[in-house]
């Protein structure tokens, strides 16, 4: 959560002239008593203020955060790489989850690569979009994901042809 | 000098020249040259012919190490692993001999273009395998600078046998080996058959199996067009004549039991142009008889099968020319797109063809059925009464159908036990068949091209062993029967 740090330390030192204003809202903010008429008042303010706009959205966000928290995959939320390209350590703790979608979009993966793929016994949702090797080999392979598969994305890959689209049939 | 050069260079026992070799450009040929300059000075003075003006482009060239006779997929196969194994690059000539190069005869633009490893002998499952492998990657393997990149049109549908009752078991024990070479075969029941193709009646089918990868149906003729650029882009020459006479010499040696066996070795092989009298001989190392249906005729040339029969030199190459018919019909409530090439306990066989509710298929025809093989004329009484009965009995969806076209096509069928025959003569010593192989000869062509060519150059099979489909078989009495053949 390092933005809405930063965005809070830009926004501090333009709060010095207003140290009365932050207490004021920090009570505002907290739900209970009379909600609706402490949000027109917050409200009012984010219209004129853009540092109150800001506190906003950083207090939302741990919000969201706090509930994402607790349900943690029930919505679907994707692991993904960092800026780097790495992923979080965290993922070596889901070894025993079973992986339901995998999004593999202009993936290099060609048609020895799909042997990891088709390991996952309980797939459902695989998207291959914009893929450059993915061809009709490839899709006759897939029929192994037909119990669990339901929903399977191939658009933007150039080399698959109404012949490897016929062998889907495999996958009801 | 003259007199003792001349005959030097004609002398045949003295002419040892190996496929390792390589000849011209920097190792010094001195007795060659110089037989070549003084024939050329001889035809100068008065007196003589002058050869040197007359045009011999079209000649297939004078030496060359192998010479392939045929030029259809096997044969361009052999002479494209013999190019990519060899050890050094230029390091051995091909020249590949086609009688026809329109291909109008030829088994592999005629065929129906299937790919299956659903086969009973291990060999051929493995051969099958590695020639699908080879299809998968074939912009690797016949990649040609500034050329576009082959579409062999593969369909990946995948074959379905159906076995009656008494068939069953050998179809079980042959899925076991199948799976076993690593096949993906599945087995479905007649319930099962029923739920996925909706169409099928299975009425007198006990099981059936499907294969789910690597099967299917391509385009030959790419196949054939991509094997031709790539080895005229290695440097095989290729020729169109006739193979009309094998000049050959004969060794009487003895074996370890004191028997005496003559031992036969190709020297010349000749090459008649086509519509004319005009022939080159083509001094060879070694001849593949890559021939198809014609190969018995090649061979006798050779002089295999010339003895009392029931000895070595009596066998002969038990592959004969067998006419199929094709027939392409348009049934618009016919089967959906997810058919399979579908083979009837019959022997019926039917695949889909493109988008439009087209489908082709045929039958092979009995023993006493056997068309006359003497041209390539299509029968359509034989659809009518041979193969629509059994169509429309298994798919009740072909009672009304309409034949749009046909063709017919050669096996180059042996009669022994209808599998291919691969390697040296023991005999011809350096005669090599690739023949033979009964209607499955296009889906087994890489790999039979790389066991010929490993046969050739290492001497023996090196990643898939085929020694149980050598000459040998013939004289010894040892059939390898495959149990589905289409």
């Amino acid at each position: 959560m390092a933005a809405p740090w930063a965005s809070l330390r830009l926004v501090a030192p333009m709060w010095n002239g207003r140290i009365r204003g932050i207490h004021r809202l920090g009570a505002a903010v907290a739900p209970e008593g009379n909600q609706k008429k402490k949000r027109t008042i917050l409200q009012f303010l984010t219209n004129y203020f853009y540092d109150v706009e800001a506190l906003r959205d950083y207090l939302l966000q741990r919000e969201m955060y706090k509930v994402h928290e607790k349900n943690r995959f029930r919505d679907k939320e994707w692991i993904r790489p960092d800026k780097y390209g790495h992923f979080s350590q965290e993922f070596w703790n889901f070894c025993e989850v079973p992986v339901e979608a995998v999004d593999a979009g202009d993936c290099d993966i060609n048609y020895e690569g799909l042997d990891n793929l088709l390991r996952l016994k309980e797939l459902q949702s695989l998207s291959l979009q914009r893929c450059c090797h993915v061809d009709d080999w490839c899709l006759s392979r897939l029929y192994p994901l037909a119990d669990s598969l339901q929903e399977l994305s191939l658009a933007g890959c150039p080399r698959i042809s109404e012949r490897g689209l016929a062998c889907l049939h495999h996958l009801q | 000098m003259i007199r003792r050069v001349l005959p030097h260079g004609m002398g045949r026992g003295l002419l040892t020249r190996r496929p390792g070799t390589r000849r011209g450009g920097f190792s010094l040929d001195w007795d060659g040259k110089v037989s070549e300059i003084k024939k050329k000075i001889k035809s100068i003075l008065p007196g003589r012919s002058c050869d040197l003006l007359q045009d011999t482009s079209h000649l297939p060239p004078e030496h060359s190490d192998v010479v392939i006779v045929g030029g259809g997929v096997l044969g361009l196969s052999v002479a494209y692993w013999l190019k990519k194994l060899e050890s050094r690059r230029g390091a051995i000539r091909v020249l590949v001999v086609e009688r026809d190069h329109t291909y109008s005869q030829a088994s592999t633009g005629l065929s129906v273009g299937g790919i299956c490893q659903q086969f009973s002998l291990p060999e051929n499952i493995q051969l099958s395998l590695f020639s699908a492998s080879f299809l998968r990657n074939i912009n690797e393997y016949l990649a040609v600078v500034d050329a576009p990149p082959l579409d062999l049109r593969f369909n990946p549908s995948g074959y379905l046998l159906l076995a009656s009752e008494k068939d069953a078991a050998a179809m079980e024990s042959n899925v076991k080996v199948q799976r076993w070479e690593g096949a993906k075969v599945s087995l479905m029941s007649p319930d099962q058959l029923r739920n996925k193709f909706p169409w099928i009646n299975t009425e007198g089918v006990a099981l059936a199996s499907y294969g789910m990868e690597d099967e299917g149906w391509f385009d030959p003729w790419c196949l054939l067009q991509g094997l031709r650029r790539k080895v005229q882009s290695l440097g095989v020459l290729f020729c169109q004549g006739e193979v009309t006479r094998f000049v050959s010499s004969s060794q009487r040696m003895l074996t370890t039991d004191d028997k005496a066996v003559v031992l036969k070795r190709i020297h010349e092989v000749h090459v008649k142009m086509d519509r004319s009298l005009e022939y080159q001989p083509v001094e060879c190392a070694i001849v593949i008889n890559a021939a198809g249906a014609w190969s018995a005729q090649i061979a006798a040339l050779a002089g295999v099968g010339e003895g009392p029969p029931g000895t070595l030199q009596g066998t002969k190459l038990p592959v004969e020319p067998r006419k199929r018919y094709v027939y392409v019909w348009h049934c618009p409530q016919g089967p959906g797109l997810e058919t399979p090439l579908v083979a009837d306990t019959s022997g019926a066989y039917f695949r889909r063809e493109g988008l439009g509710s087209n489908y082709l298929g045929g039958r092979s025809p009995t023993e006493q059925e056997e068309p006359d093989p003497a041209n390539l004329e299509v029968d359509h009484d034989f659809f009518q009464d041979k193969v629509w009965p059994h169509l429309a009995l298994r798919v009740p969806a072909f009672e009304t159908l309409k034949v749009q076209s046909a063709w017919a096509g050669y096996y180059d069928y042996n009669t022994f036990d209808q599998n291919g025959v691969v390697g040296p003569h023991p005999l011809v010593v350096n005669m090599y068949f690739a023949t033979g192989f009964s209607g499955h000869g296009l889906q087994q062509a890489p790999g039979i091209g790389r066991a010929v060519a490993e046969m050739v150059l290492k001497g023996r099979f090196q990643t898939i062993d085929l020694s149980p489909f050598l000459f040998t078989r013939f004289y010894l009495g040892e059939k390898i029967q495959e149990n589905n053949i289409i």
